[in-house]
């Protein structure tokens, strides 16, 4: 048993260091933070990344992965969300591309994922529907096969950055007969095709990145369908899997904790520092101290990943307790701000107003209830670590 | 970074389970813990034979020279058995107290003989009014020629009533709360002046109130330097409190396996309780406890054996880690063994009560929460 890291790490430590100083300048960071530019600009991140070779470090090398090990890639993590780094637009490089090269044939590899790493395409995510939740597989879109073609009928929702999106993977129904999920297939599906509506579903933060999506009569070449007709659940659950470890945020979580201890220390309560309140202080640990240990857990749910297991019913366990972590120190964050978590956005700067982060806190707190029910609720993991672990 | 263990340590895991599992049934432990000594002689010898008593000292003393890690090991299967001989007492508390602090003198003669089982020892730090502050000393140890002369009380020493050496801590100078000026004395347990009086505790163990008036004890007998013994004895204990959390995990281990099992068999309303969601999510929530409190024992023992600069304050989140966990695992176990849970045959609340005393040991959660606060919050 052993944690500490050796020199070649800590090399490469300072290797990666050293490149997120420069490339993630200034500039780039206020186009990221700006609304009217934000697409644009998370593209311009992810080529330089993809410059750096460092854009996938989840994929098989002779895919065009690093070919980290376990300990560089949590190095790797841990200097991202320490510099404040925001992590890739999950859909394409963590979702669909490990789908396409563990599942699809060899033309589809070759025609999307360089075009997923170099962030020419924007995908998104086309799996839960108005009528099936947490019950992924009870979905009902339809793909009617015709000829070359499936003519896709039916409406995806919580569909994130729908609106800026040129791809979208889907889960469709292929089949109704026998269980349910043994009818689905994973279909691609061109953005551009006629028969496709977004429409925006403004969420409770007051912003809008959700969409719901229509499809009316869409016709997908039956070249877009990964694998097998009606096989789709399969390649489906084993990328739910991966989906569930990195919703943890730990490091995104003791990064916004570190902050919140931050401006708790200049935040004046009664004429001394609310850092200094016993009551702030036990809630402050009580986050702090389940991180410490979640931090462990995630570590070793990487290290038996990388002796060759795959993340299992523990990546439900890194769900449950990294998402209640992330409400918990959000909710913490808030509060601090006192009565700035209800300034809406506005034309003042942080000195006309007199504060600086309050309406952000609130922001992500308000958007942050999502995480306890997105990537199958957390009721729904429950279920799964009864069945999966305890034999239930 | 890796998270395995040795060949050697999963050995002495396999050796120490097979000897709970072939000895320590748990009627016979009961058997145990009435007896006289609330211990067995005997399998104190045979934790002698099987090498256990040697672990963590080091091998110039006959000893294993054995890591954080395989205290962790031995505890953790320890706690599985409810191990009632006086390991933590003798070999982690009095053992750690000389292989750390001890002149060469004291551990040329005393080691090898806690390794060949022939020395019980106890450390008596505890006073009435002292709560958790290991400095909050009154009893004193005042200088005369080449000796000091020990007075004062010590309360609930474990191991106080069978122990034939004892390490006392006693004040030399200063107020009665300060850091400095505390001195640990080496006496032994039968000298003159000493009134022990001993009493059961909840989970099994005997210990004693120990009275000191006038004890001579020369000078040659100081376990590490004189006025400074606060960081020796805080040194030892914080590996203590690790090697205690090892232990509740140990028992969190089985409290959760035996609900579990019980739930799959015990039948209601015409099914097994296991199926009704209700108590598969509550379940879940133990099971989770117990992988974080893992998680965070690993941690604080990676940092330990890695000579770490944050040693402290992980095992302050562990102890508060130990406590939460430990009260929510043990109350469920309770609740969903049903009437079972409460009576006294079961096993289940002889987990819960060894639980308890571990977490009010050297600090509940509340006061390492407080301390975890003041290390890192205070400016």
């Amino acid at each position: 048993m052993d944690t500490s890291f050796a020199p070649e790490d800590l090399a490469f430590r300072d290797e990666v260091r050293a490149f997120f100083a420069e490339a993630y300048d200034a500039e780039l960071q206020a186009r990221l933070n700006n609304l009217e530019t934000f697409r644009d600009a998370v593209i311009d991140w992810q080529k330089r990344l993809y410059k750096q070779g460092w854009i996938a470090p989840g994929w098989p090398k002779e895919y065009g992965g690093t070919g980290w090990n376990a300990t560089q890639k949590f190095i790797y993590e841990t200097e991202r969300t320490a510099a404040g780094i925001r992590d890739v637009i999950p859909f394409g490089l963590n979702m669909v591309g490990p789908v396409i090269y563990q599942f699809g044939n060899e033309e589809q590899k070759e025609r999307f994922l360089p075009r997923i790493l170099q962030s020419e395409d924007w995908w998104c995510q086309g799996y839960s529907e108005p009528g099936a939740g947490s019950d992924l597989a009870s979905l009902k879109t339809r793909a009617v096969r015709e000829g070359d073609e499936y003519i896709v009928t039916g409406a995806k929702i919580w569909t994130s950055y729908a609106q800026y999106a040129d791809w979208i993977f889907c889960l469709v129904r292929t089949n109704s007969d026998g269980k349910k999920q043994e009818g689905i297939s994973f279909l691609l599906i061109d953005m551009k095709s006629p028969g496709i509506k977004v429409n925006p579903i403004v969420s409770i933060d007051g912003h809008y990145s959700l969409n719901e999506v229509e499809f009316n009569d869409v016709r997908v070449p039956v070249a877009n369908l990964i694998g097998e007709q009606d096989k789709g659940w399969t390649y489906a659950k084993a990328l739910l899997a991966h989906e569930r470890t990195a919703i943890a945020g730990v490091a995104d979580s003791k990064r916004t904790l570190a902050q919140t201890r931050e401006f708790a220390a200049r935040e004046v309560n009664g004429g001394k520092s609310l850092l200094s309140d016993p009551l702030f202080q036990k809630r402050l640990s009580d986050i702090e101290i389940e991180l410490m240990a979640l931090e462990f857990t995630e570590l070793r749910v990487l290290a038996s990943v990388a002796s060759g297991g795959a993340p299992g019913a523990e990546s439900s366990l890194l769900k449950i307790k990294g998402t209640e972590m992330q409400q918990a120190v959000q909710e913490l964050k808030m509060e601090v701000a006192a009565y700035y978590q209800g300034v809406l956005p506005n034309e003042l700067t942080p000195e006309q107003l007199g504060h600086d982060f309050g309406s952000q806190a609130r922001q992500s707190y308000m958007y942050g209830r999502a995480s306890t029910i997105y990537g199958g609720s957390n009721e729904v993991q429950k279920n799964v670590i009864a069945k999966a672990v305890l034999g239930l | 970074m890796n998270f395995e263990f040795t060949e050697e340590q999963g050995m002495l895991r396999d050796s120490v389970a097979r000897f709970i599992q072939d000895s320590y049934a748990f009627d016979t432990r009961c058997k145990i813990a009435a007896s006289d000594e609330a211990m067995s002689r005997d399998n104190w010898q045979t934790l002698a034979e099987l090498g256990w008593l040697s672990v963590p000292f080091a091998e110039e003393h006959g000893g294993f020279g054995g890591s954080p890690v395989d205290t962790m090991v031995v505890m953790e299967e320890f706690g599985k058995g409810l191990v009632l001989e006086p390991y933590l007492a003798t070999v982690l508390l009095f053992g750690g107290l000389l292989q750390r602090g001890g002149t060469v003198e004291q551990q040329a003669e005393l080691i090898p003989r806690i390794i060949e089982g022939g020395c019980l020892g106890a450390f008596a730090y505890l006073e009435r009014q002292s709560r958790y502050e290991l400095a909050d000393i009154k009893t004193t140890a005042s200088a005369q020629g080449d000796s000091f002369v020990l007075n004062g009380e010590k309360v609930v020493v474990f191991n106080g009533a069978s122990a034939d050496q004892l390490i006392v801590s006693a004040r030399t100078r200063g107020e009665q709360s300060d850091r400095d000026g505390i001195t640990l004395l080496l006496v032994p347990a039968d000298a003159a002046g000493i009134e022990r009086s001993s009493y059961r505790l909840m989970d099994g163990q005997l210990v004693a109130n120990i009275l000191f008036q006038d004890v001579q004890v020369p000078a040659a007998d100081v376990v590490g330097e004189q006025h400074a013994g606060f960081d020796l004895m805080h040194e030892v204990v914080t590996a203590a409190n690790i090697a205690l959390a090892a232990e509740a995990l140990g028992i969190m281990g089985q409290l959760n396996a035996k609900t579990l099992e019980y739930t799959k068999t015990r039948k209601q309303f015409g099914v097994a309780i296991g199926s009704f969601q209700a108590l598969q999510h509550r379940m879940v929530d133990t099971f989770m406890a117990y992988e974080q409190t893992k998680s965070l024992l690993y941690r604080a023992v990676c940092e330990l054996d890695g000579g770490g600069d944050d040693v402290a304050a992980c095992v302050h989140a562990l102890k508060v880690m130990v406590d939460r966990s430990g009260r929510k695992i043990f109350g469920e176990a309770i609740q969903l063994h049903g009437g079972m849970g409460i009576t006294d045959e079961l096993d289940i609340g002889h987990y819960a009560k060894r639980l308890m005393m571990i977490n009010t040991t050297f600090g509940n959660g509340d006061y390492h929460q407080a301390q975890f606060s003041q290390l890192r919050y205070s400016a």
